[in-house]
């Protein structure tokens, strides 16, 4: 298992479009990966959960994966994120 | 890491119909803790060594009537010291109306006044399960949870392996959905798990190449639920051919929830097969097997061979998904 908390910088937070480019990143891994916000936690692959959430601009959230690709996995979703969704 | 769960004050008052006869606070702001509740029968006579103050307190006929042998100055002292340690709330039930000295020690120590209708017995009850639902242990798990001819089923699997497809597939033949890909378990008691969908998201489900659907638009109110218990879990994986697969249905494979054991069945995935229909046999024989019927062993029966039970017990074996 390997996590890294991260603050979403972007204005929407994770919603709409950086949502889905979000999820896509996520899907390329074999990992589970999960994304974790106050103490709900939600698999990072599913669009759905990951909406549920509701995270804004500004909000901390956790990002963990746990598998053969997990740093990679966890570390590319974090610069995904802090690059504000720019890819 | 325990998570301390709460439900405010004003939930309890309009789940249970309770009518407030003194409220020092907005009862938004009042929030319980405990899952368990206390008469004050023996707290009243003064014995206060195991008094839990996050406990809402139960005032019925009894209270009442011992209240009642007490001069109005000795009425007020017996009731401060119990009101001095501060419980969160009290129901007065019956429809008693509350002493004068119960009010004013009320006032002095903020301590909200209720009064019920009900019989101490039955609001007992229904607060207590009330308390177990929202202060109950939960959990968020990835998957999809539906209901199959009344059976709480919850398929899990890896992302695209088919599960909102599935639970399509069984809405469409009329079975209902509670919640897809986020379920919120919360542990109600050490035999039932009752699973439900983040509110935000409820009965939306996001099917590959269309996008986001709305199950309740789609298909109507009889295709969804709010929560449903959860009975088994059906984890869906893609067929893999070295792998070997239960033939007989003789081995009874449990999973582990918040510390409660489900029935787990692993359904191999293939393109053509029909998941839905599997899910509704697995969802028949489920409850089949809980009435006590168990097909393997009725065949092994007409062959005239004895049932390896032994084999069946070793066969609880726990899977984690």
């Amino acid at each position: 298992m390997y996590m890294k908390d991260v603050m979403v910088q972007n204005q929407v937070g994770l919603h709409a479009r950086p949502a889905t480019f979000f999820i896509q990143k996520a899907n390329e891994f074999k990992s589970s990966i999960w994304v974790e916000k106050e103490e709900r936690r939600v698999n990072a692959k599913s669009l759905l959960g990951v909406l549920s959430l509701g995270i804004v601009g500004g909000t901390t959230i956790k990002v963990m994966a746990d598998g053969a690709d997990e740093e990679a996995a966890v570390d590319s979703l974090i610069k995904l994120i802090q690059s504000g969704f720019s890819e | 890491m325990e998570i301390k769960f709460s439900v405010t004050l004003a939930k309890i008052i309009k789940e249970i119909d309770l009518e407030v006869s003194y409220m020092p606070e907005e009862p938004e702001e009042i929030k319980i803790f405990s899952r368990d509740i206390t008469r004050p029968g023996l707290e009243l006579t003064g014995f206060l060594d195991f008094f839990d103050n996050s406990r809402i307190m139960i005032f019925g006929n009894t209270e009442n009537s011992y209240l009642n042998k007490f001069s109005s100055e000795q009425r007020f002292h017996v009731i401060e010291r119990l009101f001095a340690l501060q419980p969160p709330a009290i129901i007065v039930t019956r429809n008693i109306i509350p002493y004068g000295e119960l009010m004013s020690a009320a006032e002095k120590y903020k301590v909200p006044v209720l009064r019920s209708a009900e019989t101490t017995s039955v609001l007992s009850a229904s607060l207590v399960s009330l308390l177990n639902t929202e202060l109950a242990p939960r959990v968020t798990r990835h998957g999809v949870l539906v209901e199959v001819y009344g059976e709480g089923l919850l398929i899990v699997g890896d992302s695209g392996v088919g599960k909102s497809e599935t639970a399509i597939e069984l809405v469409k033949r009329g079975h209902r959905l509670i919640a897809d890909d986020a379920v919120e378990i919360r542990r109600i008691s050490n035999k039932q798990l009752i699973g439900s969908s983040p509110a935000n998201i409820r009965h939306f489900i996001e099917l590959r190449g269309i996008g986001i659907i709305n199950a309740r638009r789609l298909f109507g109110m009889g295709s969804v639920k709010m929560s449903e218990k959860i009975d088994m879990v059906i984890n869906l994986e893609l067929w893999d051919n070295k792998k070997v697969y239960d033939r007989m249905g003789m081995k009874n494979e449990m999973t582990e929830i918040l510390g409660n054991q489900v029935p787990i069945l692993t359904i191999p995935v293939k393109p053509g097969r029909n998941l839905a229909v599997i899910i509704e046999v697995a969802a028949m024989n489920n409850r089949q097997r809980k009435m006590g019927y168990n097909a393997a062993r009725e065949l092994f029966q007409l062959l005239g061979l004895e049932y390896p039970e032994d084999e069946e017990e070793d066969g609880v074996k726990t899977i984690s998904f």
